[in-house]
C-alpha cells in the first residue's frame, strides 16, 4: 500500500516535470535539454526560499527561474542561432553553477523543520498521507488542464503549430522565434515548479538531482502515448501524468522485488525510451526483411 | 503598389559558386494587378519572390509596399500583408493540426481579438470560405490536413493565404507539383479568389498559354533581370510563338526546359 502511494505522490509530482517535457518534446517538437538543469534550479530555488519560511512563494519562484532557464535557451536558438540541443547543453551546464551558487556554494541543502506546501496541506486535511497524494493530485492535474486551456488559446495555437510547420507559422504573421521563446519558458517553468515540489516533499535540495531528468520525463510522456495512444494535446497531457505514475509504480515494484539496485534507475530509464522511439525503425527493417523473403519464395 | 527599385541579391558572394540571383532589378506594380511571371528555371522568379517576402535581405536597392519601405522588415511582419503560396503543397499547413486550426491561425492577423482560437463566428466565416471550394472541406473541418490530397491541402493553404485580406499574393508555381486536372481546378479557384477579392498578385508559372490567358500583365525574367514586361494590347497581340521567339532573340538560344515547350 505504501508502495503504491509513494509512486502515486512520486508519479504525479514529476508529472509535472513530464507537462513541460511534453511542451517542448511534442508540442514544440524541441530536444530541450535544459530540463536537467532547470529542475535542479528549481530545487535550488525553492529549499532557499522554503527555508525563508514562504513554500507557496518557494513554488512560485521555481516557476520563475525555470522559465527564464528556458527563455535563455530560446534567446541562443533563436536569436544566436546555437544548435537547439547544444542550446540546451550550455544553459543546463550554466546552471549548474548558477545553482550551487544559489545554495550557497553547498551541493546539498536541507529544509527539514520548515513549513512547505506538504505541512500546510496536512494541516487542512487532518489525516496524514492522503493530504500529500490530494496535493500533488490536484497541482498535476490542475496544471495539466490550466495547459490543454492555454493551448486552445491564440497564442497556444500558435505554439502548437510552430511546432508542425514554423514555416507555416511565420507566413501567417506570427513571430515564430517569439513562440519558441514561449513554449520553452512554459516548459521550463513546469520543470522547475516539479523541483521546488520534490525538494519540499523529500525535505532536501541536492545540485545534481536533475541528471537525468529528460530522459526520465520522456519515458514518462511515452509511456503515456504508448497506453493512451498519441492523440491531442489534452489527452497528451493528461497521459503525461498518467505515464509518469506508471513509470514510478513499475520502477518502485522492480526495486521491491529486488530486479535491479536503485542505481539502475537510469540506464532503465534510457533503455524504456530508446526502445520506445525505435520501435518504428525496428518495425520497419522487419517488414522489409519479410518483403525480402516473400521475394525470395516467389523467385524460387 | 508594390515597387522594386534597383534590387539586387547574389548568393555565395565571392566563391566560385557566386549566383547574381537578381540583378539590379526594378518593377512596379500598380493596384490590382494580376502578373504572371515566365523564365527558365534558375531565372530568379523565385529569388525575386523571396526578396519580397522577405525570406533574405537584399544586397542593395529598396523594396516598398503601399509607400511603406519594407526592405528590412522580418519576414513574419511582411506576412501581415502578403500573402505566399509555394509548389509544395506541405509547406503551407500545419500537419497535424485540423483544417479549422489552420484557418484559425492564419486568420489570427485580422480576426477579432478572442481567448481561444476556435470560435463560432469565426468558424462559420471559415465553413462559407472553405464551401466556395466545392471541394466538400466545409463539412471536414475538424479533419487533419495530413490527411488531406495534395490538391486539397494546397487549396486550403490558398485559403489561408488570402483569408486575412492581404495587399499582396505571391503564388510559386503554385500547381506545379499536382496532377493535370487537380492543376486546373486550382487554377480555378486562384482565378475566381483573384478576380473576387481583387488582391495585387503575382504569379509564377510554367505554363506559359497560362501566363498569356491570365491577369493583365505578363512579365519574363532571365539571369536576375526583367527581359520581357507586356500588357494590354501589347500582350493581347502576344501568341505563344511570338513569345518563345522573342525569347530565343533575346538570349540567342533556343528554350531547353521542354516542360516550357511542352506546356
Ligand atoms: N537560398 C539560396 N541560396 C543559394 N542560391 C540560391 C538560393 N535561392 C536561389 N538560389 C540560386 O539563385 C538562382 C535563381 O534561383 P530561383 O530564383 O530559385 O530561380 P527560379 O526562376 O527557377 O525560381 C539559381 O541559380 C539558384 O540556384
Ligand atoms: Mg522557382
Amino acid at each position: 500500500m505504501t508502495l503504491i502511494t509513494g509512486s502515486l505522490q512520486l508519479g504525479l509530482l514529476y508529472g509535472i516535470m513530464a507537462l513541460g517535457i511534453y511542451i517542448t518534446f511534442r508540442i514544440l517538437n524541441l530536444p530541450d535539454l535544459t530540463v536537467d538543469g532547470s529542475f535542479a534550479l528549481g530545487m535550488a530555488v525553492g529549499a532557499v526560499v522554503t527555508i525563508t519560511g514562504h513554500p507557496v512563494l518557494a513554488l512560485l519562484l521555481a516557476m520563475l527561474a525555470g522559465s527564464i532557464a528556458g527563455l535563455v535557451t530560446g534567446l541562443l536558438q533563436t536569436k544566436l542561432s546555437i544548435h537547439p540541443i547544444l542550446s540546451g547543453i550550455l544553459v543546463m551546464t550554466g546552471l549548474y553553477t548558477i545553482n550551487l551558487f544559489i545554495m550557497g556554494g553547498r551541493a546539498n541543502l536541507s529544509v527539514v523543520g520548515n513549513e512547505t506546501v506538504f505541512t500546510l496541506m496536512e494541516r487542512l486535511i487532518v489525516q496524514m498521507g492522503q493530504a500529500k497524494t490530494a496535493l500533488a493530485l490536484i497541482l498535476s492535474i490542475g496544471g495539466a488542464l490550466i495547459l490543454s486551456v492555454i493551448f486552445k488559446t491564440r497564442l497556444g495555437l500558435a505554439i502548437r503549430a510552430t511546432g508542425d510547420n514554423e514555416d507555416m507559422v511565420r507566413s501567417s504573421s506570427i513571430n515564430a522565434d517569439l513562440t519558441k521563446c514561449v513554449g520553452l519558458s512554459m516548459g521550463n517553468a513546469f520543470v522547475g515548479l516539479a523541483g521546488a515540489l520534490i525538494c519540499q516533499y523529500q525535505m532536501f535540495s541536492d545540485v545534481g538531482s536533475g541528471s537525468g531528468m529528460v530522459v526520465i520525463g520522456l519515458a514518462s510522456v511515452i509511456i503515456g502515448e504508448t497506453v493512451f495512444g498519441k492523440r491531442g494535446v489534452t489527452i497528451g497531457l493528461i497521459s503525461a501524468v498518467a505515464g509518469s505514475i506508471i513509470y514510478r509504480i513499475i520502477i518502485a515494484m522492480a526495486l521491491k522485488i529486488d530486479l535491479f539496485p536503485s542505481y539502475a534507475l537510469k540506464l532503465i530509464s534510457a533503455v524504456i525510451v530508446m526502445v520506445a522511439l525505435s520501435g518504428p525503425s525496428i518495425k520497419g527493417l522487419m517488414d522489409q526483411a519479410k518483403i525480402r523473403r516473400e521475394v525470395k519464395n516467389h523467385l524460387k | 503598389m508594390l515597387k522594386m527599385i534597383n534590387v539586387s541579391k547574389t548568393f555565395y558572394k565571392g566563391t566560385a559558386n557566386e549566383k547574381k540571383a537578381l540583378n539590379h532589378l526594378n518593377l512596379t506594380l500598380e493596384q490590382g494587378d494580376f502578373v504572371t511571371i515566365i523564365g527558365s528555371n534558375g531565372a530568379g522568379k523565385s529569388t525575386l519572390f523571396n526578396a519580397v517576402g522577405g525570406s533574405f535581405l537584399i544586397d542593395s536597392g529598396a523594396i516598398i509596399l503601399n509607400g511603406k519601405n519594407i526592405t528590412t522588415m522580418p519576414e513574419y511582419k511582411r506576412a501581415y500583408e502578403i500573402g505566399r503560396l509555394m509548389q509544395d503543397p506541405m509547406r503551407g499547413t500545419a500537419p497535424s493540426m485540423t483544417i479549422e486550426e489552420n484557418l484559425a491561425l492564419a486568420f489570427t492577423r485580422k480576426a477579432k481579438k478572442s481567448f481561444f482560437a476556435l470560435n463560432g463566428t469565426d468558424s462559420a466565416y471559415f465553413r462559407d470560405v472553405l464551401s466556395t471550394l466545392d471541394l466538400g472541406l466545409e463539412n471536414r473541418m475538424k479533419t487533419k490536413v495530413k490527411n488531406l490530397s495534395g490538391g486539397q491541402r494546397q487549396a486550403v493553404t490558398l485559403l489561408m493565404c488570402t483569408i486575412a485580406s492581404p495587399k499582396l499574393l505571391l503564388l510559386d508555381e503554385h500547381t506545379a507539383a499536382l496532377d493535370p486536372a487537380t492543376a486546373q481546378r486550382i487554377l480555378q479557384i486562384t482565378t475566381e479568389i483573384v478576380s473576387e477579392s481583387k488582391i495585387t498578385t503575382m504569379m509564377i508559372t510554367h505554363d506559359i498559354k497560362a501566363a498569356l490567358a491570365l491577369g493583365n500583365r505578363t512579365i519574363m525574367m532571365d539571369e536576375g533581370e526583367i527581359i520581357l514586361d507586356i500588357k494590354g494590347e501589347e500582350r493581347e497581340d502576344m501568341s505563344l510563338n511570338k513569345l518563345m521567339s522573342y525569347y530565343s532573340n533575346k538570349k540567342h538560344k533556343e528554350f531547353s526546359d521542354d516542360r516550357i515547350l511542352l506546356s
